[in-house]
């Protein structure tokens, strides 16, 4: 490109001349570049070069329009290839972005379903529904059933927790879900109440009608048997376990937790009993965790307490004595 | 230097000062843009010598201060001694050395960008020196070089090289 040689040698002024007078010509105007700075720095707004760069973009303005309308194809052709460009680094980071969102709002909504449940489970446990002489064991399940048939649920407690064979199980909200019917070290299995071997004695609340709950016409329906057909139950009662205590046997069921609400009620001539079918209140399909209701251990026999009372008396007033 | 070429070399500064200010400052790669005013100069001053270089350096700075409302004289002073510098240059390279044109325009380049960021730390304004070479250096580098050839190529028809004129010498006989 620059094969082409520039004059050189070509008469006055000489090599040396031109060259000094580039020289001074630059100086002069670096000079008064100098010069400008330090008057556009120094005078104000309305000083006369702030002026003449006024007018000076009064005068450009035209060529500056001119020239934007010119190069707009061009200036959106490079956005457009510019905007292609990023957009393939910004999704892959928007992917990213969306993913570690996504785990976040799981881990937040999994956090805030178990606080809600504990506060339940808290409020159910310090409330007056639960019964006094059990301690709650909270457990979460872990395990559901392969087939529908199997109305069994493995919960993450066994027999290091505490938890035995044949004791009650209540939601977190104290409705009743089943019993232990299978414990381990770590884990037990809770047949449910809505599985075909369950048999609950229940009461209706309001009127005090009692039967049996078993497992109704669905897996997720129950049905109130052996309730005498002169016995007032209407839709909409809540039916709730009996807890039964004669001499020898008690009733594995603690009085008075909830099992479900009387949908319709029937009767035949044909029949002896009535027909009640019973929503249960627990949704097993949603169920997370359960309350495995353990009864405390039995105080000591009253005869003993009977005997040593005494003695202790004697010796507590012995004591008195000065 | 005559007047035509003084009239064609301040059209196209002032054609390159609106592509300037209208085109090249839309195309970013990091905080650099284009920089078609510099270019041009360089190409006319390795084309015309540093007297016209520092001239032509000195009314691009003015045109380019006025358009963009910036400090009056601040692109003047950093355009005139990079005009004056390239034809120097220009004069002094000769037919052996290898691609002058960018040689020049990398030099001047950087020189304008290292200038400006001299002169702005001077008026109290600060840029952290990896962002100066890493976003404004380098890619502006890289643009300034492609546009290099073509704007030569574009000023030299404009403003043809001038012919050397040798004298022939009789020999003595």
């Amino acid at each position: 490109m620059l094969d082409a040689p520039v004059r050189r040698g070509d008469g006055p002024p000489s090599r040396s001349g031109r060259a000094f007078r580039a020289r001074l010509v630059a100086a002069l105007l670096v000079l008064v570049s100098l010069a400008l700075i330090t008057v556009y720095f120094r005078e104000s707004n309305d000083g006369p070069l702030h002026a003449a760069q006024r007018i000076g973009v009064s005068v450009l303005m035209p060529f500056e329009v001119a020239g934007e309308r010119v190069a707009r194809p061009f200036r959106d052709a490079w956005a457009w290839m510019s905007d292609l460009l990023d957009a393939k680094g910004d999704n892959e980071e928007l992917r990213r972005e969306n993913e570690e969102l996504r785990r976040e709002l799981i881990e937040a909504r999994t956090a805030a379903q178990e606080l809600a449940l504990q506060g339940e489970i808290d409020a159910y446990v310090s409330g007056p529904q639960f019964p006094d002489d059990f301690d709650p064991i909270v457990a979460t399940i872990i395990g559901r059933p392969p087939t529908p048939y199997q109305q069994e649920v493995v919960v993450s407690a066994g027999s290091g927790d505490g938890v035995r064979r044949n004791a009650p199980v209540v939601s977190e909200g104290g409705n009743l879900v089943g019993l232990v019917t299978d414990v381990t070290d770590s884990t037990a299995k809770i047949t449910l109440i809505t599985d075909q071997s369950s048999s609950v004695s229940a009461r209706v609340l309001e009127t005090q009608a009692a039967g049996v709950v078993k497992l109704g016409a669905s897996s997720s329906s129950l049905v109130l048997d052996r309730v005498e057909k002169d016995k007032l139950v209407s839709e909409g009662n809540t039916v709730i376990t009996a807890g039964w205590t004669t001499e020898r046997f008690e009733s594995l069921f603690p009085r008075g937790i909830p099992i479900g609400i009387v949908e319709s009620v029937g009767q035949q001539d044909v029949d002896l009993f009535k027909r009640i079918q019973v929503a249960p209140l627990v949704d097993f399909d949603s169920l997370a965790a359960v309350i495995v209701l353990i009864k405390k251990e039995q105080p000591p026999e009253p005869q003993q307490t009977a005997k040593e009372s005494p003695r202790k008396r004697e010796q507590e007033k012995k004591k008195k004595r000065p | 230097m005559t007047a035509i070429d003084a009239l064609k070399a301040a059209g196209l500064v002032l054609l390159a000062a609106i592509v300037q200010v209208s085109l090249a400052e839309w195309i970013e790669i990091g905080e650099a843009h284009p920089d078609v005013v510099l270019v041009t100069l360089v190409a006319v001053s390795l084309l015309r010598g540093p007297t016209f270089g520092a001239v032509l350096g000195f009314l691009a700075g003015l045109v380019l201060d006025t358009a963009s409302f910036g400090t009056f004289g601040l692109t003047s002073l950093l355009l005139t001694v990079i005009g004056y510098w390239t034809g120097r240059f220009g004069e002094a390279t000769t037919r052996s050395s290898p691609h002058p044109l960018l040689i020049a325009v990398a030099l001047a380049s950087a020189g304008y960008t290292l200038g400006s960021a001299v002169l702005h730390f001077m008026l109290g304004l600060s840029i952290p020196a990896s962002q100066l070479f890493l976003a404004v250096l380098l890619p502006g580098l890289a643009f300034n070089l492609i546009l290099a050839y073509p704007i030569y190529a574009l000023c030299a028809r404009i403003l043809p090289p001038r012919l050397v004129v040798r004298r022939e010498v009789k020999p003595a006989v």
